[in-house]
């Protein structure tokens, strides 16, 4: 561990840190320039973290095969110490939150950073959160990064003010607080038991309890996963979601797509880690209860997509359809939907983050007068220099309802699952992988995820529809709401990106599989963490 | 003795935050949260062993019998807990101060039953 690029996984949690700081310094009305401060920071860390993707890509160059780059801080080796872990699912995070970050603040420029005070400071932190979630080896560790960007996502909520966003906020932050709670009772159950926090320690520990110890690590293994669970927007704890999510600004609610997968990653990540073949008595904890809350959450947000009557709602239920899917597959347990999921888990998220940032668009051109609202809210957060006229100036783009008809169609698409798009490949790779069994019979429960995957891919294509004919086709005026290229552009390049994943889908699913195959065997990610070397021991030597 | 006076403690505090946690005014929500922290508090802090009389740092660098100390590692975490947890329900009762500010009630739902 020596030379400059070595700092570079610290990098994604220092930037938007420091970035966050000293926009803290700077007044309100110094806009323009937060808003480019905040613009380069986003691009830098979009660009950190592909470097940090490539480098996590690479075939395993060092001597004991350790397949992660380990980041000590403090220079204190682990267990001792709380280390950063990059591995291939972490920076495949990484850059999907970068993605969402740079897309979400450039539309948020159009207007939503004048809603109310101290968005940048906020938005950076929110992305400082979600990278250090991303990148922590330690439990206690994540529990503090959970905090920072629960934190910040409360002031997004909040964002823009109104009663809406007040009474939404107010639930959410009481039940992510008791997520908090149940988080801290885990963790600290889990340390009571097994005396490490540290992730790779704990999956090394986990074999070798007594039977006493490991009942106990399988009940602070299930608080733990109840409050990820509810992160993840998982039944029955999501009622708040869809609410949540719909009252967001959009370019928040576009950002908390990826909040939620966090809650997925966490399990994702710890199940496989902690609870994987080698886990003796616990081997495969819990698979069966993921696999019955997954889909009973997709069937969840496929009654909620079909009874949405607002756009941003039927966005926020499938939010639920993408976590519940997620988490089936985690919980169906066969390494190889993994694989697939994962592609899903990225094509959905960008879906998804898409949609929101569609939704606001699409419902000026529904109802004239959501505009005028945007605007007074607007007002009424800030109200100082600009009046409603600002919103004429600025280059509006010609056949605004053909791009947005189009790029709805697109999320349509994306969202049910369908082809020509990267939902579909997702989907169909983890149905296949689920009826790949060697020869043995295709289990009932299987047949039931797959049934419902379907359905509810169906039930979306429905819901969009009937809201597409509503919006584009049962329009009652003619009316052409001005979208600005700073606003349609973010949805774009988002769309597109699904469309590169289509095209490029060899190389994405081969990166995939090769994220699967080291989640799945665990003991690479154990010893990389646990046998990293301090910086400066030229010997490798442990000095006590 | 000590051990069961303390599981009572944490029993006690957690009862009494989730039902204050379910009840519909805000005020008692935000209590019941401050009693679940207190108790989530106590509990990591359990989490180290409950011992008397013992430190929990090394007063000297000479070899020393680790079993005369108690684990400092909850007590750390308490610290950052009880930080955060206070935080956060700062955060929470602006935005119920501001929920009774715009809606007039002090109801979670920001209306009166049967409203």
């Amino acid at each position: 561990m020596t030379g400059l690029l070595d700092h570079l996984i610290i990098v994604p949690i220092l930037l938007p840190l420091v970035s966050g700081a000293v926009m803290l310094l700077l007044e309100e009305r110094h806009r323009i320039l937060k808003g480019g401060i905040g613009v380069a920071t986003t691009l830098g860390l979009l660009a950190v973290s592909i470097m940090l993707l490539r480098l996590a890509d690479l075939p395993p160059a060092g001597p004991d095969g350790s397949a992660v780059s380990v980041y000590q801080l403090g220079n204190w080796p682990a267990p001792f110490g709380i280390v950063l872990v990059l591995d291939r699912l972490s920076a495949l995070m990484l850059v999907l939150t970068s993605v969402l970050g740079i897309t979400s603040l450039l539309y948020s420029l159009a207007r939503w950073h004048r809603a109310g005070p101290r968005f940048h400071t906020i938005f950076q932190l929110q992305l400082m959160g979600l990278n250090g979630a991303f990148l922590t080896g330690d439990l206690f560790n994540l529990f503090v990064f959970f905090e920072v960007l629960l934190a910040a996502s409360y002031g997004l909520v909040l964002h823009g003010d109104g009663i809406g966003r007040v009474k939404a906020g107010l639930a959410y932050i009481a039940i992510n607080l008791t997520g908090s709670f149940l988080f801290l009772i885990g963790a600290s159950l889990a340390y009571g038991v097994t005396g490490t926090l540290n992730m790779a320690d704990l999956a090394n520990r986990i074999p070798t309890l007594a039977p006493g110890d490991a009942t106990l690590v399988a009940a602070a293994a299930a608080i733990l996963g109840t409050a990820f669970l509810m992160k993840a927007g998982a039944w029955p704890l999501n009622f708040w979601l869809p609410t949540t999510y719909a009252a967001a600004s959009a370019p928040a609610a576009a950002m908390f797509a990826i909040m939620s997968k966090l809650g997925v990653y966490v399990i994702l990540r710890l199940w496989m880690l902690v609870f994987g073949p080698a886990a003796g008595p616990l081997a495969g904890f819990g698979g069966d209860g993921l696999l019955v809350i997954g889909m009973l959450t997709i069937a969840f947000g496929t009654v909620g997509v079909l009874a949405s009557q607002s756009l941003s709602r039927l966005a926020g239920c499938s939010v639920l359809i993408s976590s519940g899917t997620l988490i089936a597959a985690i919980g169906t347990g066969g390494g190889t939907v993994i694989g697939s999921a994962l592609f899903y888990l990225v094509s959905s998220t960008l879906g998804i983050s898409a949609f929101f940032l569609l939704v606001e668009l699409v419902e000026r051109l529904r109802d004239p007068g959501a505009d005028v609202l945007a605007v007074t809210m607007e007002a009424y957060g800030e109200g100082d220099d600009d009046g409603p006229q600002h919103e004429e100036v600025g280059v509006a783009i010609p056949a605004t309802v053909a791009l947005l008809g189009g790029s709805f169609v697109a999320c349509a698409l994306l969202l049910a699952g369908l082809p020509p798009l990267a939902g579909f490949i997702g989907k169909f790779g983890m149905m296949v992988a689920m009826l790949k069994t060697d020869g043995a019979t295709v289990q009932a429960s299987t047949w039931m995820l797959i049934g419902l995957l379907t359905v509810s891919g169906l039930a979306t294509l429905i819901a969009m529809t009937r809201s597409g004919i509503s919006s584009f086709w049962a329009r009652l005026d003619d009316s052409v709401p001005r979208v600005r290229v700073i606003e349609m552009a973010p949805v774009l390049c988002l769309l597109l990106l699904c469309l590169g994943l289509t095209v490029g889908g060899g190389p994405a699913m081969r990166y995939m599989e090769a994220t699967m195959q080291a989640l799945r065997t665990p003991q690479g990610y154990v010893t990389g963490v646990l046998s990293a070397p301090r910086t400066g021991s030229n010997d490798g030597e442990d000095s006590p | 003795m000590m051990e069961l006076v303390f599981a009572l403690a944490v029993g006690i505090l957690t009862a009494s935050g989730v039902w204050l946690l379910l009840r519909p005014r805000t005020f008692q929500v935000i209590i019941g949260l401050s009693l679940l922290s207190y108790a989530v508090n106590l509990f990591i802090f359990g989490m180290g062993r409950l011992r008397i009389g013992a430190p929990p740092v090394l007063e000297n660098t000479e070899a020393v019998d680790p079993a005369l100390y108690t684990d400092p590692l909850p007590q750390a975490l308490v610290l950052t807990a009880i930080v955060i947890s206070f935080a956060m329900t700062a955060l929470f009762l602006v935005v119920l101060l501001a929920s009774r500010g715009l809606t007039g009630t002090d109801h979670v739902d920001g209306r009166e039953d049967g409203q």
